[in-house]
Formats: C-alpha cells, sequence, structure tokens
C-alpha cells in the first residue's frame, strides 16, 4: 500500500487552513487568486463597456476614477504578484529540486493569511467606497484632495507586501539549502532560476513600497511635510520612491512567466533550452538592472534632464537580458520536435505578445518620444502586453502543464488548444487597437472621448468580450476535469524534470525515496527514460 | 525559560542605543546650522551599526549571510544615488 497523495492524506478544514503542506497552500493561494482575477475582471468589464461610446453613459466620472483604480490595485498587488510564485512556485518549486517542502513551512502558511488579511482590508476600501487615485496612489492629489479610503487601501497592500516579503525570503532559503544531492546550480531548471531572481527582487523592493506607503500615509493623516513643498518635502519624492519599488515589481510580474516559458518550450520542442547559462544570468541581470530604471515613469514629471537621460540610458541596457532570452527560446524552437500540445500554444502566444510589449517599452524609453506617449493609451496597450499577453498568457500554460501533476487528472485537450487560440486571438484585439489610440492622442484615465477614437474603442471592447470567454472556458474544461477528467500518469509529458518522476498526485512528502541528480536538465531525447532519476 | 538573563551584550548595546537617542535629542538644540543634520545623520549610522551587529547577531556570521545583509544596504545606495542625481541636478523651471 502506497503513501495516499497530499490531497487524500486528511479532509478536514482544519487539514486545509492549518496545513503547512506547501502543495496544499498553493491551492489555497489559487483559490484565493480566482477570486481576485473576477473583481478585477469585473472593473475591467465595467471599464470597457464605458468606452464603448464617446459620451459618459454607464458611470460617472468619479465612479470611473474608482472603477480603473480598483482594477489596477487588484490585479497588481492581489493577483499578478502573488499569481505564478505563489501558486505554481508554491507547489512546484519544492518538486522540481527533489524536496519535501519549503524551507520554512509554517511562515508559507503564514505569507498566505498575511495576503488574506491585506486583501480583506483592501477589499474593504473597495467596499466601503473605493478610492480614485489610480493605482500609483500619487501625491499632493493622493495626500491632500482625494475624499477616498487612500489609507485603509494602502495599508491593506502593506500587510500584502510582508505576505511577499515571507514568500521572497522562503524560495531563497529553498534554493540554497533544500537542493536534493547532486543538483548544482547550473543543474537546476530555469524555473527555479527566474524564481529565485524574483524572490530577490521581493526581499529587497517591497520594504521600499513599505515604508513609502506608510509616509503617505503620514503626510495625509498627520500633515507632516514629506511629499508637499509648502510644508517642506519633496514634490517627486513620492515618485521616486514608487518606482523604486514598482519598476522592479513589473519585473516581479514577467520574470515568474519566462521561468515556466523555459520549461514549456524545451519540453514541447523536446530540446535542452539553448544557452541555458545566458538564460539562467539573464534572469538575475534583469533582477540587478530593474533596479536602476524607475525614472523612466518620470520623464514629464519635472525631474532633471541628466536623471532622465541616465534612466532613459539605463532602461535601453534592462531590455537587454529580456532580449537574450527571446533569442534564445526561439534558437530552442529552431530544429526541435515541436509539438503543439496546448501548453505550448500559450507559451508561443506568450513569445510574440511579451516581444511587441517589450519592444514597446523601448519606444517609451526614449525621451522624445516618451513626451508624446506619456499617460496615453500606447502606455496602457505596452504594459498590457507584457502583463497580461506575457505573464497571465505563462500563466495558463504552466497551469495547463502542471494540472495533470496538481490534480492528478488529465483535461480535454480540444478545448485546450480552443482556449488558447481564443485568448491570442481576443488579447489582440484588445490591446492592439490601443497602441493606435494612444498615437494618435487618447489619453489614459478618461471616460469621455472625442468621437473620431470610437472606431478602435469599439474593436477594443469587442476584442475584451472574446478575452473574457476564453478566459471563462478553462473554468469549464479543467473543472470538469477534475470530477470527470483521465486519470493522469506520473508523467504525461514524457519530461525529465524532478516532479514527473513522482506520482500524480504526489503524496504527502512529495518523494518515496530522496532523489538523486546526474546530470544537467532538460535532457530530452530517447535514452532519457534508461537513465535512472530515482536512486 | 525562568533562569534566563539577557546577554550582557544585548543589554549594553540597548543602553548605548538609549544614550545615543538622548545625545541626538540634546544635539539637536544646539545651533549648529547645517551641521545638525549631519550630526543627525552619524548617529543614526551608528545606532543601525549597533542593531545589525548585535541584535541582528550579524558580528559573526559567515560570509554568504553577510552578502545578503550587506546586499540590503548597496540598494539603498542605489536608491539614494540615482534619487539624489535627480535632486542635486534639477534646474529651475
Ligand atoms: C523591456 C523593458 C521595458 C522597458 C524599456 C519599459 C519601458 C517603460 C516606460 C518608459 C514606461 C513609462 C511610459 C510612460 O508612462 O510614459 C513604462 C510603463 C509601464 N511599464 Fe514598461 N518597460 C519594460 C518592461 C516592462 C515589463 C516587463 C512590465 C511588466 C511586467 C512593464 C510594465 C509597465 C507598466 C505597468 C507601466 C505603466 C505604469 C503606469 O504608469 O501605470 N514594463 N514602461
Ligand atoms: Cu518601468
Amino acid at each position: 500500500m502506497t503513501e495516499p497523495d497530499y490531497l487524500n492524506s486528511a479532509y478536514t478544514l482544519r487539514s486545509w487552513f492549518f496545513t503547512t503542506d506547501h502543495k496544499r497552500i498553493a491551492i489555497l493561494y489559487f483559490a484565493t487568486l480566482i477570486g481576485f482575477f473576477f473583481i478585477g475582471g469585473a472593473a475591467a468589464t465595467a471599464i470597457r463597456i464605458e468606452l464603448a461610446t464617446p459620451q459618459a453613459d454607464l458611470v460617472s466620472s468619479d465612479t470611473y476614477n474608482r472603477l480603473f483604480t480598483m482594477h489596477g490595485v487588484i490585479m497588481v498587488w492581489f493577483f499578478l504578484i502573488p499569481s505564478i510564485p505563489n501558486t505554481l512556485g508554491n507547489f512546484i518549486v519544492p518538486l522540481m529540486i527533489g524536496a519535501r517542502d519549503l524551507a520554512f513551512p509554517r511562515l508559507n502558511l503564514m505569507s498566505w493569511y498575511l495576503f488574506i488579511a491585506g486583501g480583506s482590508v483592501t477589499l474593504f476600501a473597495i467596499l466601503a467606497g473605493g478610492i480614485d487615485t489610480g493605482w500609483t496612489f500619487y501625491t499632493p492629489f493622493s495626500t491632500l484632495y482625494s475624499n477616498s479610503y487612500v489609507i485603509v487601501a494602502v495599508t491593506g497592500i502593506f500587510i500584502a507586501g510582508f505576505s511577499s516579503i515571507l514568500t521572497g525570503l522562503n524560495f531563497i532559503a529553498t534554493v540554497h539549502r533544500l537542493r536534493a544531492p547532486g543538483l548544482t546550480w547550473y543543474r537546476l531548471p530555469l524555473f527555479i532560476w527566474s524564481l529565485y531572481a524574483t524572490s530577490v527582487i521581493l526581499v529587497l523592493a517591497t520594504p521600499v513600497l513599505a515604508i513609502t506607503l506608510v509616509l503617505l500615509a503620514t503626510e495625509r493623516f498627520l500633515g507632516v511635510g514629506i511629499f508637499d513643498p509648502r510644508i517642506g518635502g519633496d514634490p517627486l519624492l513620492f515618485q521616486h520612491l514608487f518606482w523604486f519599488y514598482s519598476h522592479p515589481a513589473v519585473y516581479i510580474m514577467i520574470l515568474p512567466g519566462m521561468g515556466v516559458v523555459n520549461e514549456l518550450i524545451s519540453c514541447f520542442s523536446r530540446k535542452p533550452v539553448f544557452g541555458y547559462k545566458f538564460v539562467a544570468w539573464a534572469s538575475l541581470a534583469i533582477a540587478a538592472v530593474g533596479f536602476l530604471v524607475w525614472g523612466h515613469h518620470m520623464f514629464v514629471s519635472g525631474q532633471s534632464l541628466l536623471a532622465s537621460l541616465v534612466f532613459s540610458f539605463m532602461s535601453f541596457i534592462v531590455a537587454v537580458p529580456s532580449a537574450i532570452k527571446v533569442f534564445n527560446w526561439t534558437a530552442t524552437l529552431h530544429k526541435g520536435s515541436l509539438r503543439f500540445d496546448a501548453p505550448m500554444l500559450y507559451a508561443l502566444a506568450f513569445l510574440g505578445l511579451f516581444t511587441i510589449g517589450g519592444l514597446t517599452g523601448l519606444f517609451l524609453a526614449c525621451l522624445a518620444f516618451d513626451v508624446h506617449a506619456t499617460d496615453t493609451y500606447f502606455v496602457v496597450a505596452h504594459f498590457h502586453y507584457i502583463m497580461v499577453g506575457g505573464m497571465v498568457t505563462a500563466y495558463f500554460g504552466g497551469l495547463h502543464y502542471w494540472w495533470p501533476k496538481i490534480t492528478g487528472r488529465l483535461y480535454s485537450e480540444y478545448w485546450a488548444r480552443t482556449a488558447a487560440v481564443l485568448i491570442f486571438f481576443g488579447f489582440n484585439l484588445t490591446f492592439f487597437p490601443q497602441f493606435v489610440l494612444g498615437a494618435e492622442g487618447m489619453p489614459r484615465r478618461y471616460h469621455v472621448y472625442p468621437p473620431e477614437f470610437q472606431v478602435w474603442n469599439v474593436l477594443s471592447s469587442g476584442g475584451a468580450t472574446i478575452l473574457a470567454a476564453a478566459y471563462l472556458l478553462p473554468m469549464f474544461y479543467l473543472g470538469y476535469s477534475l470530477f470527470f477528467g483521465r486519470r493522469a500518469p506520473a508523467n504525461p509529458w514524457d519530461a525529465p524534470g524532478l516532479e514527473w518522476q513522482t506520482p500524480s498526485p504526489p503524496p504527502e512528502f512529495n518523494f518515496e525515496s530522496q532523489p538523486v541528480v546526474t546530470r544537467a536538465p532538460y535532457q530530452y531525447g530517447p535514452d532519457f527514460a534508461a537513465e535512472p532519476q530515482n536512486a | 525559560m525562568t533562569n534566563w538573563w539577557p546577554p550582557l551584550t544585548l543589554v549594553g548595546s540597548w543602553l548605548a542605543l538609549l544614550a545615543l537617542l538622548a545625545l541626538t535629542v540634546t544635539l539637536a538644540y544646539l545651533p549648529l546650522g547645517s551641521f545638525n543634520s549631519a550630526v543627525a545623520i552619524v548617529i543614526a549610522a551608528i545606532k543601525a551599526t549597533i542593531v545589525a551587529a548585535f541584535f541582528m547577531e550579524l558580528r559573526d556570521r559567515g560570509a554568504r549571510l553577510l552578502i545578503f545583509a550587506g546586499a540590503g544596504l548597496f540598494w539603498l545606495g542605489i536608491l539614494l544615488w540615482l534619487g539624489l542625481m535627480d535632486f542635486m541636478t534639477r534646474t529651475p523651471a
């Protein structure tokens, strides 16, 4: 009789809410994030309906401000930042490195509770009337003029920040201490490298966000002069501090996606990732250089010309490691035996969409172009191509790839491919028109616009309908597979990674015996199965 | 736990922190001009060192831990360096 798997080891509520099993915590996070994705998505739906016509017909200007703020706050802090790290990362990292759990299992659970606490506080602010500052909370509006629940909202984000920090610490300690015998750094799957880089950012950047939010609340509540020049503050200090966190945070939101894509592309090309060491170090380079570019959000803010020049230059540098990755993924596809299973379709979509998002980032990094494009829909399109086209797509890809491992069930390949194609199509129809709108000068964050912009807005809203439907589809076929799907074998993709060398779903302590690693990752090929991974 | 006494180093560093705090407050009332901030920052740096060395127990740790702790300091340096770069080179409009 073998050990029961982690889902069947116990059934009580207590065994879920007080679990320290990284796999169960991943599921807790997963369920929570679906909830937040729906809330953020509801706000987006309202926004796109409103923007279908040039007049204001659904909501007032004030409500519109609250809608896009709610959308941004929820999607950034309560969906994208924890998305891949806390669900797929939590579940897969220990399995991938042959460990029984993360280094600090109880800290892991605490991180989820902090996330729930922070999320509840911020949701309360939204329910009590909302916040109208935008997700960026720029002063002086947020400190002096806004009559909305700014302090409550930032308190929630402050608390959730500690959940981020704990997760980062946990991953760093785990990768250093808990690798299986023989699993040297250069034998680590690239998903681990990218989550390690993400964790470094989480630990180094998030405290600055926490401090910034406290300073904001201090000025708003106590009137201490920090950002307000009339009482001795510096008007740009808030933006400096905020973007010192938030630019690195955009890399928190893309690096894990890049990590997933490594696994998918190599698996469905049946080849090791081309230029492994370059891709591994590119992750760390992104994490480090990503801290030197934040001023590209402040080109028109009145920061000094020298600062703008330096930040512009550094922004070009930071694109280099991302480009290295894109080229190496393409080289991995070259002469591979490609298979177009659903996860691969998501990975290919990621490749195209991320490239467009990254290249338009370079447009924006040019001072002269940015003066024209800043605060227009061009910026909105740029970051949605990366965060939604890139990260959310990678999230779906990873979810499909590891679904059999996580749940022990196989989903309908037909429906999964259909959803992937619809997402790609709906996404482009939603966001490509926004590049055009931005280039023509439509500002972001307004709900009334000149009639000549309507065509592109209608296309975008139409695309959003398709995209929303496509995002809902997996709920059905993945949900269906939970109950009626065929049982998944241990290794449905014939992949060499350690996570596939244990049953699906894995037993409570992951491996029946301690795995030993004897070679580099991604050794696809006819002979890999012959060599034993478990010793 | 009944027989537990805080180690002398901890008590000592706590007292040192209190003394430095008193010093900051006193010096704040002396008319030193722009030296007031300089002195306050120096004292704050000493306090931070005490906290890192004794309370965080970094003084007798291995290289890897020191690298990680140093990274925090280094990144703070980046924040100050690039942030001040704007502040010090701004031209009035
Ligand atoms: C290839 C490297 C990248 C470069 C050079 C770049 C450049 C820029 C620039 C210059 C802006 C400011 C535009 C403006 O406000 O006028 C911007 C905005 C933005 N970028 Fe990027 N970007 C890059 C990658 C990313 C990534 C990877 C993400 C997210 C995962 C991202 C997310 C954002 C967001 C959220 C904003 C808008 C923030 C706001 O004002 O609300 N960018 N980017
Ligand atoms: Cu940025």
